[in-house]
This record gives C-alpha cells, sequence and structure tokens, in this order.
C-alpha cells in the first residue's frame, strides 16, 4: 500500500437500545398519545426507519401543560434552590455516564459525525447542566433584581440542528430559575430527547416538572398559544419565530426567539492564514453547515482572495465525507430530504444567477441525504445565496476592500446573528465588533460555545439571549 | 501573507540582504496560538484501524532515526544500536529496517561500520550540539569530522541566541556555512522549538532554515523540555508545504524527543497526512527522532498480527 489510507473507524451502535415505538413524556411517564397519528424517525444517513415517535395533539398537550403546573404549583415553584441543584447536577452526572450512548444516538438520528456529538454536543449538553445547576441557588445575584421569580410553565420548541443541546439550553435554565418546563423536540430528532425523559427519571426528578412532548408544527402550536403556558422560548426558522410572535402578542407570555443567520465571516489581509482557512472550514461545514450562527457568508479582502480561495479549496479537499458513526468523518449526511431539497434548490438559484460553484470530489454514499461541501464565488449582496439562509454546507464568498466596507456588507442583511473577524490586529478586532449589528462576534475562531457566554441576535435573528447570567433573565420575572 | 505567492525568483531574493531577510521574515503570517492547537487536538483523534494501523506501524518504523545521543554512550552502546536498526525485531524477520542511527560525531566511524552495506543511514549530530555555543570555525570543524567519519547526514543546531536577538543573517549565514561544510551530506537544521517558544518563531525559523539550504528541518534536540509536539509540527509541516508551493522544492521534517508511543507517531503520521500531503509519508522526507519509540511501535505490530500483546521482555532493549 502505497498511501495512508484511513480503514473504517465506526462507533458501535451497540450501546444505544432504541425501542420500537415511544410514547409521550407526561408527568413522570411515558403515556400514550390520544389524539395524533404515530409517525417515523429515520437515520438520514441510511434512510433506515429507527423508531416510531407518537404524535401529541392538542389534548395531549393540554394534559402535559397541566402536569407542569402542577408540578409548579406543588413541588419545583417551592422548592429551595438548594434542592433543585441537586437535581440538576445530578442529571449533568448522569448526562456524563451516558454520555457515549447519548452520543451515537445524536449521530444516528440526526446524521452529524460522531466526532462532533462525541466532542462537541454532549459534553456540553453536561457543562450547560452543571452551570446552570450552579446558578439555581443564587438567583438573587443574577443581576434581575432581589428577589427574582420563575415565570411558572416554559414551553419550548426546539430544532433538529443540535437536538440535545438544543434541549439543555432550554431546560437546564427553566428548570434553574424554578420554572417547569413542557419541550416539543423536532420531529425529524426526537430520540436523544426521549432519551433524556428516561435520565429524568433515573435522576428522580419530581413528575410534570419536564414534560417532553413529539410532534411536527400542530404539536408546537398547540404549546406555544397553550392559555396556560407563561413563557414561550423557541428556537428555529425565522418564518415560524415570525408566527409564534404573533400568536402570543396580546397575552400574558414572556417569549425569548432564537431565528436563523447569514453570519459574515471576515477575513483581513493579515490574518493568521492557517487557522483562518481551519475557521472557515469550521465556520460553514461544522454540523453540516446546519448551524443558525453559521458563517455562511466569507467577506475575503480582494488583496488576499486568491491565497485564501487556493488553501480553502485545498483544505476542502481533505474534509472527509460519509457514515456519520465513522469516528474520522468529518462531514455526515443532511437531516431530512427535504432539508436537502431545500439546498439544491438554492444552490442551483446560486448558479442560475451566474456564480460559481465548486466542491471537491467526494464519493455521496448511495442511500440517505447528501450534499458535498460546496463554495460559490463570484458572489455579489444582490445573489440570493447571499441574502437568504441556506443552512447546509455551503459557502457564498465575496470581497471587499477596506474595513469600512466589510462592515457595511456584514451589515447589510436582515439577519444579525453572529459574525467572525480573522486579523492579527487587536484595535481592529475591537473596532469591528463594535461596529458589526450581530450578536455574537468571534475573533479568529469560529462557532465557539460555552454555557457562560450569553448567545442571540439582532433584528430578524430573533430576540432574548440563552446562556450565561444573561440566558437565566428569560426565565425570571423580575 | 502575500509573500508566500511570490514564487522562487522573490525568494531568492529576499536572502539577498540582511534587511530584506528580515522583512521577508517578519512579513509571514501570524500562527494563532489557539487555533493551531485546536487544529492539531482535532487531528489527534482520527482513529487508525486495522490495514491503516499496519502501514502506518510499519511506515513509522521506517522513518525512525534510532537516536543516542548520552555522556555516557560507547562503542558497545552503539554496536548494540546498530545491530537494532538493522533488525529491529529478532523474532520477526518482516519488521522493517529504521532509516538511520544518529550519534555523535565520534562515535559515527563505529556506527558506520556496523552499518555498512545495510542500506540503513548514520547520522550525525553536530555543530556543539546541543546548546550550539561555540565559534563557527569549530562548528565548522565539527561537521567536517562528523563527514570524514563517513556521517551520511549531519544534524546541526541553530544558534538561538542570535534567533532570539532579531540577528537573522547571523543564524543564515552559519547555516550556509554548515550547508556547505556538509558536503554531499544530508543536512538536518534543528531549530530547538522548546527555546524558540513561539509558533511565529517556529514558522520564521522554518522559513530561515530552508532558505539557508536545510534538506530537513527539525523539532528538537531533545536536551530541552518542551522537546517535539505536535502543534510545532504542524506548524513546520504547513512551512514546508508552502516552501513546496513557492519553489517547487521537497524538504523534509523531523520531529524528535518525545515521540515514545505507535499512538503518539500514528498521531503525527496523520498530521503529515492531512497538511504536507502524501508526498510526505516517505522516509525520505519524515523522520522521527527517537529511542524507546522502536519497541512500543513492534509490539502493537506483534499485536496487530498475532492479536496478543508479548511482553516487554520479548523487545530488545536497544
Amino acid at each position: 500500500m502505497s498511501r495512508f489510507e484511513y480503514a473504517p473507524a465506526p462507533e458501535s451502535r451497540a450501546i444505544v437500545d432504541i425501542k420500537s415505538s415511544y410514547g409521550l413524556f407526561v408527568n413522570g411517564q411515558f403515556i400514550e398519545a390520544t389524539d395524533g397519528k404515530p409517525f417515523k424517525t429515520v437515520s438520514p444517513a441510511s434512510e433506515e426507519v429507527l423508531a416510531e415517535v407518537s404524535e401529541a395533539g392538542p389534548a395531549d398537550v393540554d394534559k402535559a401543560v397541566k402536569a407542569a403546573r402542577k408540578a409548579f404549583d406543588k413541588v419545583w415553584g417551592p422548592m429551595s434552590g438548594k434542592d433543585r441543584a441537586k437535581y440538576l447536577f445530578r442529571i449533568a452526572r448522569l448526562i456524563q455516564e451516558r454520555s457515549r450512548e447519548l452520543a451515537v444516538l445524536e449521530s444516528l438520528d440526526n446524521g452529524k459525525p460522531i466526532r462532533e456529538s462525541r466532542d462537541v454536543d454532549i459534553p456540553l449538553v453536561a457543562a450547560h447542566f452543571f452551570y446552570y445547576a450552579g446558578w439555581a441557588d443564587k438567583l438573587e445575584y443574577a443581576g434581575v433584581g432581589d428577589d427574582p421569580q420563575p415565570w411558572g410553565v416554559a414551553g419550548q420548541v426546539i430544532p433538529w440542528n443540535f437536538p440535545m443541546l438544543m434541549l439543555a439550553w432550554k431546560i437546564a435554565p427553566a428548570l434553574a430559575a424554578g420554572n417547569t418546563v413542557v419541550l416539543k423536540p423536532a420531529e425529524t430528532t426526537p430520540l436523544t430527547a426521549l432519551a433524556f425523559a428516561e435520565i429524568c427519571q433515573q435522576a428522580d426528578l419530581p413528575p410534570g416538572v419536564v414534560n417532553i412532548v413529539t410532534g411536527a408544527g400542530r404539536t408546537g402550536q398547540a404549546l406555544v398559544e397553550h392559555p396556560d403556558v407563561d413563557k414561550v422560548a423557541f428556537t428555529g426558522s425565522t418564518d415560524v419565530g415570525r408566527a409564534i410572535a404573533k400568536s402570543v402578542a396580546g397575552t400574558h407570555k414572556a417569549v425569548t426567539l432564537e431565528l436563523g443567520g447569514k453570519a459574515a465571516n471576515i477575513v483581513f489581509e493579515d490574518a493568521p492564514i492557517d487557522q483562518t482557512i481551519e475557521g472557515i472550514v469550521n465556520g460553514i461545514f461544522f454540523n453540516q453547515g446546519h448551524v443558525c450562527c453559521a458563517g455562511s457568508r466569507l467577506l475575503v479582502q480582494e488583496s488576499v482572495y486568491d491565497e485564501v480561495l487556493a488553501r480553502l479549496k485545498r483544505r476542502m479537499g481533505t474534509l472527509r465525507v460519509g457514515d456519520p458513526l465513522d469516528k474520522n468523518t468529518d462531514i455526515g449526511a443532511i437531516n431530512s430530504a427535504a432539508q436537502l431539497a431545500k439546498i439544491r434548490e438554492l444552490s442551483q438559484i446560486g448558479e442560475d444567477e451566474g456564480a460559481e460553484r465548486w466542491s471537491p470530489d467526494c464519493e455521496l454514499p448511495a442511500n440517505g441525504y447528501w450534499f458535498p461541501p460546496t463554495v460559490f464565488t463570484g458572489v455579489s449582496q444582490a445573489h440570493r445565496i447571499a441574502r437568504e439562509e441556506i443552512f447546509g454546507p455551503v459557502l457564498s464568498v465575496l470581497t471587499f476592500r477596506t474595513p469600512a466596507e466589510a462592515v457595511e456588507k456584514a451589515n447589510n442583511t436582515p439577519f444579525g446573528l453572529s459574525a467572525g473577524i480573522w486579523t492579527e490586529k487587536g484595535s481592529r478586532i475591537l473596532w469591528m465588533a463594535n461596529q458589526l449589528r450581530a450578536g455574537v462576534v468571534w475573533a479568529n475562531t469560529f462557532n465557539r460555545f460555552d454555557p457562560t457566554s450569553p448567545f442571540g441576535g439582532y433584528k430578524e435573528s430573533g430576540y432574548g439571549r440563552e446562556g450565561g447570567r444573561h440566558g437565566l433573565e428569560a426565565y425570571l420575572a423580575h | 501573507m502575500t509573500t508566500l505567492d511570490s514564487g522562487v525568483d522573490s525568494l531568492a531574493d529576499v536572502t539577498s540582504s540582511e534587511d530584506r531577510l528580515r522583512r521577508f521574515l517578519l512579513g509571514l503570517p501570524g500562527v494563532d496560538q489557539v487555533g493551531a492547537e485546536a487544529r492539531a487536538a482535532t487531528l489527534s483523534t482520527r482513529s487508525i484501524k486495522t490495514t491503516a494501523k499496519q502501514y502506518a506501524l510499519d511506515l513509522a518504523i521506517q522513518m525512525i532515526d534510532l537516536t543516542t545521543l548520552e555522556g555516557q554512550d560507547t562503542p558497545g552502546k552503539v554496536r548494540a544500536l546498530c545491530a537494532k536498526a538493522k533488525r529491529p525485531d529478532p523474532a520477526d524477520p518482516t519488521a522493517p529496517q529504521v532509516a538511520a542511527v544518529c550519534v555523535y560525531p565520534d562515535l559515527v566511524a563505529t556506527a558506520k561500520r556496523e552499518l555498512q552495506g545495510s542500506g540503513i543511514n548514520v547520522a550525525s549530530v553536530a555543530t556543539a550540539f546541543p546548546s550550539g555555543r561555540s565559534s563557527l570555525a569549530i562548528k565548522v570543524q565539527d561537521t567536517k569530522d562528523a563527514v570524514a567519519s563517513g556521517a551520511d547526514e549531519v544534524d546541526m543546531v541553530i544558534d538561538r541566541g542570535a534567533f532570539l536577538s532579531g540577528r537573522y543573517a547571523m543564524v543564515f549565514d552559519e547555516i550556509a556555512a554548515i550547508r556547505e561544510a556538509a558536503g554531499d551530506a544530508h543536512l538536518k537544521v534543528i531549530l530547538e522549538t522548546g527555546e524558540l517558544v513561539t509558533y511565529d518563531n517556529v514558522r520564521r525559523a522554518s522559513w530561515l532554515a530552508m532558505l539557508a539550504g536545510a534538506d530537513f528541518i527539525k523539532t528538537s534536540t531533545g536536551k530541552v523540555s518542551p522537546a517535539a509536539t505536535l502543534p510545532v509540527t504542524l506548524v513546520m509541516l504547513e512551512a514546508v508545504r508552502d516552501y513546496h508551493e513557492a519553489t517547487g522544492l521537497h524538504i523534509g521534517v523531523k520531529p524528535a524527543g518525545g515521540i515514545r508511543t505507535a499512538k503518539d507517531a500514528i498521531k503525527y503520521l496523520v498530521t503529515v497526512n492531512e497538511t504536507a500531503g502524501p508526498d510526505w509519508l516517505d522516509p525520505e522526507l519524515f523522520r522521527f527522532g527517537a529511542s524507546s519509540l522502536l519497541n512500543d511501535l513492534l509490539m502493537q505490530r506483534t499485536k496487530l498480527a498475532t492479536g496478543h500483546y508479548p511482553g516487554p521482555d520479548y523487545f530488545t532493549l536497544d
């Protein structure tokens, strides 16, 4: 053998025990749905059916909200912060103990590479629970008044791109603040949320504190429109976010929305070039580009455009696309047929509008939903691929000449979730960060998350912050 | 960072004066420490199994410069090391030979005799190794002695004091002088990255050594901690890759010191493969400066072939 071909290194599936069907998790128990039709969840890498999942209808959602209300009134609300913390610490430790299983389950159901679910998603999930467990008995020091109080019942709807991590972002601060929750995972990725329900049982969490209702848009609508929900938290598309904002307008409900993005990743001529290339790759190809804060618009200073593009293409040639459970996979499967169709459609529009499309040679598996890492050059601000969120492994490259032009172009979007700056000049980083209208600005890195750091957007990217002390604020009346 | 694209002609130009050399080195793109270390850590997670592992273990053995650089070295010790180099695993004749045996200059003749006809090179450290604190005349003589005794490869050290005080031309001239004194011998230039400390310095020193005529750039003497690390080697591999892009020339890389396990060696090979590229997966262009690494590679090799680990007593000590 003359070349170093990595042999398959699959993570074993034996560690997960997927049931053939799942009920709803209400009041501490799995129950049958009464007014919905069951649906199937598949592995996007092979289209294999993994399990059948119940759909919660309005009556089921009502049951879950009632359970949450009762738990809030009788147990969780009156409980001391110190005791709530004990449960959260226990959950965090159980997540760590079951981390391999959860990582495999996440990769199976979502299609993301095991390297990411194992090294990023699940460790961050545990970190979020540990972090907010620490806050539970210190809420008066969170900077939201002397005697902050929970809202009551939180209705939470999360997306499919980071199923378990988004669950943690929602549930950990809500419980720490003393709320009870009804959470709806995305219909294509319900399995880790259902595993989390088992962890709640294992942790002896009082019944009704966490309720998981599975289903699609109809279930989510029933949840956010339920009159006894006090607080709505949503992460997902801007369109659905808008509909939620309308439906809660004029009610007593508090709401936070974390929506789409079209982040600018800005490369200056004095950038640390090799790490910048890694940052561009991580910015757009991490999690197949299914990241609301993905660096999907690359803004490169014209003086280094050729070199950056040449190096980026060379690096893209080493990305390994394939089986999400193979430990050497860098890019896994697109989460669903519908998402794949959307990525294909927008990419076709990019070509039709005259942008130049390039992907490295890579063999895609025959079954499942796949899209190669793709870069579009010759893109202008007017192109749809520079304006609309593709939510896939597709990068649009634009250029700029001066820092002021970079800022202007970066801000020229209805979104404002995140941005990246690559330069060795510290003063420019600070100046840019002040000019950019984005909730998160990364300097010489991208897609870095930490439970202590707040995350959220401007404009059509939503409102409210998750993570850090700021993330508690969303779950406290003050 | 525009400098890297400018090609061979302008590279000859950058060494034409002290001022130009200095501006060129200081104009190289920066290395972000956090990013470089994160990239190395990600590459470390590659899982190399079965056939890929077999290939990697055999390749790593063939890339070893089996080394003894101790004050207590004797002809007897060197003869034993040479025997080991020729036949690393007495129980398994299919185990490949190492690339070279690396010794102090006074023991080159002994090694040369032992290795005659084996195809294994003799490498000698030189230039007042490991500190390099001596006059240029002595360093040149040291090199000439080694080559006269039969060294096929010379591992020189750079003057880190001169480098750190910004006297790049002095370092350049010294490497060029040793290059000349070494004649046909392969020249490896030790940067002693543990004393250069920053990745920016590692990148600059790498370019400086390549411009001055190095065949190989090497991380460390093994006498300073830290010796070789994966991120340092990554930065050096990026440098040889960029130098190749600019000139068409292939320069080798040798991490030395601190690489003791097969697992570590495989991480380096993955980094070579995904940074400089498959061309560098060749003992002509990548070496490990190591001693105890060899036995771990042999042990893993036997494990892969037979399914069980033999105890350490089944492998020879040197």
